[in-house]
C-alpha cells in the first residue's frame, strides 16, 4: 500500500517535470506564431506580449506576396514530389537486388554501399557543382532531382532490412509460376513492404522540403528558388520585420509538422530502427 | 562418359548462375551508376582537384601540395574555423548526449502521457534548418528576444547573443539543445530493448535505483550511446546552416564554422582547388575522431550478442 502511494507521487513528479520541459520546448513555436500575428508596433515591446492584443492576419498575405512565395512553394512541391517518387522507386528496386537476388560480388558491393554513406557532402559537393555546371544543369532542378533516381544508400539499407524479413519461399513459388524477378518485386514484394516505403517517402519528403544546402549551391535565379531559399532571401532584405519573417517561418514549418503528426509511427519507428541496427 | 556428364551438369548450373548473376546486376545497376556518377567519381575528382589552383573559369594549374601548405601556414581562417568547430562539437555533442539521455530516462516510464511528451520533444527535430535559424535569431535578439526576457525575470541582463563575439558560439550551442529530441528517440528505443527481467532480478536482490542505472541501464545502453556519439560527431563537424543564416560566421569570425569557411572559399571566392583541399582535411579530421571512438569501443561498448556467442 505504501509502495503504491509513493509510486503515485513519483508519477506526478515525473509528469510535472516533463510538462515543464515540454513547455520550454514549445515556447519557441508559440513565440513564432504569436509574433507572426503582431503588428510592427507590437513586436518591439518589453516585456513581450504573449498573446497579441490584436491579430494581424495580413502579415501572412503581405509577407507571402512581397517576395514571390507562391512560386517558391510550387518549386518546392515539384522538387519534393519528384524526389520522393524517384527515391522510393529506385531505393526499393536496388534493395530488392541486394536482398532477394544472387549474384557474384553482392556482399562486396553492399559493403561499398554502406561505406558510401560515410563520404561527406563537403568532399563531393565541389566536383558535383563542376560536373553539373559542365552538363549545363546549374540553375535548373536537375541537380536536386536526378540523383534521387539512383537510390540513396541509407534508404537502400533500410529497405533491405525489411526485405530480409520476408520468407524467400514466396519468391520461389512465384518463380515456379513463371514470374520474372521484376514482377516478383513489383507485384508481390512492394505491397508487402508498404509500411517501409511510407517511412522512406516521409523521410525523403522532409529532407527535400527542408533542404537548404542543395538549392543554395545549385540554384541562382529567383524564379527557381525553393521556400528555404526564399526565407533566406526575405531575411536578407527585410531583416527587422520579425512579424513577417515569423509568418513565413510558421508556414514553412507547418508542412513538416503535419507530415510528422500523420506519419509519426513510421518516422519514429524508422529512426529507432536505423539507430539500433547499426 | 561419366566425366562428360558431370561437366555438362556443371555447365548447366553455371549457365543458370550466370543468368541470375546478370539479373541481379540489373537490379543494382541504378545504384552502381549513381554511385560512380555522384559519389566515387566526385570523390576521386575532388582529391585530384585539391592539388590544383582553379577558379572554375580559368584553366586549372597544378600546384602540388601548395593548397595544403597554404592552409596550415597562411590561412588564418583555417585555424579559426577549426577551433570554432572543435569547441562547438566538443561542448554541444557531450552535453546534448547527456541531456537527451536524461530526457529519454524520464520518458521511459509507464505513464499514459508518454506518447504525447515524446511527440513534443521530438517536434523541433522535424522543422527546417533555415526556419529554425530565423526563429532563433528572434529568440536570441538582444532587446526584445524572449531568452533575454526570461533572464531579466531573474534579474540577469542578457548579452547581445549573436552580436557579441564572446557569446555568439555559446548561443548556437544553447540553440542546438532544442534538437536533442532526435537523440532522445534513439535512446528511448535502446532503453525499451533492455529486458525487464534484469530489473526485476536486481529488485529482488535489493539493488538501489542508482546501482540499477549504473550496472544495468548504462552498460546495456552503450551500443546506443556509441551510435549517438558517432553520428553526433559527424553531424556537428559539418554544422553550416546556423552559421550561414544567423551570423554569417561573425561577429569577428566567432562562429566561422569549418564548413562555412569551405563554402565561402568554393562558392564566394571560386577557389575550387583550395576548397577541395579543405574538404579533405575536414574528412580526415572527422575520420580521426570517429576512428578514435571506434578504437575505444571495445573498452566501453557492451554487446549482448557477443556475450551470448
Amino acid at each position: 500500500m505504501k509502495k503504491k502511494h509513493s509510486l503515485i507521487i513519483k508519477n506526478i513528479l515525473v509528469n510535472i517535470l516533463l510538462s515543464l520541459g515540454s513547455l520550454v520546448f514549445l515556447v519557441p513555436f508559440f513565440w513564432m506564431i504569436s509574433t507572426s500575428l503582431k503588428g510592427p508596433g507590437a513586436v518591439f515591446t518589453f516585456p513581450p506580449e504573449w498573446i497579441p492584443r490584436e491579430f494581424v492576419w495580413e502579415n501572412f498575405s503581405h509577407a507571402w506576396t512581397v517576395v514571390p512565395f507562391s512560386l517558391f512553394l510550387r518549386n518546392t512541391i515539384f522538387i519534393t514530389v519528384v524526389t520522393v517518387i524517384g527515391t522510393v522507386f529506385s531505393s526499393s528496386l536496388i534493395a530488392f537486388g541486394f536482398s532477394r537476388m544472387q549474384f557474384r560480388g553482392r556482399s562486396l558491393l553492399f559493403g561499398i554501399l554502406l561505406a558510401s554513406m560515410m563520404i561527406p557532402w563537403e568532399v563531393t559537393i565541389i566536383p558535383l557543382f563542376v560536373q553539373f555546371n559542365f552538363f549545363g544543369w546549374i540553375d535548373t532542378f536537375y541537380p536536386l532531382i536526378v540523383p534521387s533516381f539512383f537510390g540513396s544508400a541509407f534508404f537502400v539499407f533500410l529497405l533491405r532490412q525489411y526485405f530480409l524479413t520476408i520468407p524467400l519461399d514466396l519468391d520461389e513459388a512465384a518463380t515456379i509460376d513463371g514470374c520474372t524477378p521484376f514482377k516478383i518485386y513489383w507485384k508481390i514484394l512492394l505491397p508487402i513492404v508498404k509500411p517501409a516505403l511510407v517511412t522512406v517517402a516521409v523521410f525523403q519528403m522532409m529532407g527535400s522540403w527542408n533542404d537548404f544546402m542543395g538549392p543554395l549551391i545549385f540554384l541562382n535565379s529567383q524564379h527557381n528558388f525553393t521556400l528555404t531559399l526564399g526565407l533566406n532571401l526575405f531575411r536578407n532584405s527585410f531583416h527587422t520585420e520579425w512579424h513577417n519573417m515569423m509568418a513565413i517561418s510558421s508556414v514553412i514549418t507547418t508542412v513538416p509538422l503535419l507530415i510528422f503528426f500523420v506519419a509519426q509511427k513510421h518516422l519514429i519507428g524508422g529512426i529507432a530502427l536505423s539507430g539500433l541496427k547499426s | 562418359m561419366k566425366a562428360k556428364l558431370k561437366s555438362k551438369d556443371l555447365t548447366i548450373k553455371r549457365g543458370n548462375r550466370r543468368k541470375s548473376n546478370f539479373q541481379g546486376y540489373w537490379f543494382v545497376m541504378l545504384w552502381l551508376v549513381g554511385f560512380v556518377a555522384f559519389s566515387l567519381g566526385p570523390l576521386v575528382f575532388s582529391f585530384i582537384m585539391s592539388f590544383f589552383r582553379w577558379g572554375l573559369l580559368d584553366a586549372p594549374v597544378f600546384v602540388g601540395f601548395r593548397n595544403y601548405i597554404d592552409m596550415f601556414t597562411r590561412d588564418r581562417l583555417f585555424w579559426v574555423s577549426l577551433r570554432v568547430t572543435l569547441i562547438y562539437s566538443g561542448v554541444s555533442v557531450p552535453l546534448g548526449m547527456v541531456l537527451s539521455l536524461m530526457l529519454a530516462m524520464l520518458l521511459n516510464q509507464k505513464i499514459k502521457s508518454m506518447h504525447f511528451f515524446r511527440t513534443i520533444f521530438y517536434l523541433p527535430s522535424v522543422v527546417s534548418g533555415v526556419a529554425v535559424s530565423v526563429l532563433w535569431m528572434w529568440i536570441l535578439q538582444a532587446d526584445f528576444g524572449i531568452l533575454n526576457y526570461f533572464l531579466s525575470l531573474f534579474g540577469i541582463s542578457g548579452p547581445d547573443w549573436l552580436g557579441d563575439p564572446q557569446w555568439a558560439l555559446t548561443a548556437l550551442i544553447i540553440m542546438s539543445f532544442w534538437g536533442i529530441g532526435g537523440g532522445m528517440i534513439i535512446y528511448l528505443a535502446g532503453l525499451q530493448n533492455i529486458p525487464p527481467q534484469f530489473y526485476e532480478a536486481s529488485d529482488i536482490d535489493g539493488a538501489s535505483k542508482w546501482s540499477q542505472f549504473w550496472y544495468i541501464t548504462l552498460p546495456m545502453l552503450t551500443p546506443t550511446i556509441f551510435f549517438n556519439l558517432v553520428t553526433g560527431i559527424i553531424f556537428s563537424f559539418r554544422t553550416f546552416t546556423q552559421g550561414y543564416v544567423m551570423t554569417g560566421g561573425g561577429p569577428l569570425d566567432a562562429t566561422m564554422f569549418f564548413a562555412l569557411h569551405l563554402f565561402n572559399q568554393a562558392f564566394l571566392h571560386l577557389r575550387m582547388g583550395y576548397a577541395s583541399a579543405l574538404a579533405w582535411v575536414l574528412f580526415v579530421v572527422i575520420m580521426i575522431f570517429t576512428s578514435l571512438v571506434f578504437k575505444s569501443s571495445p573498452f566501453w561498448v557492451y554487446y549482448e550478442a557477443e556475450r551470448r556467442g
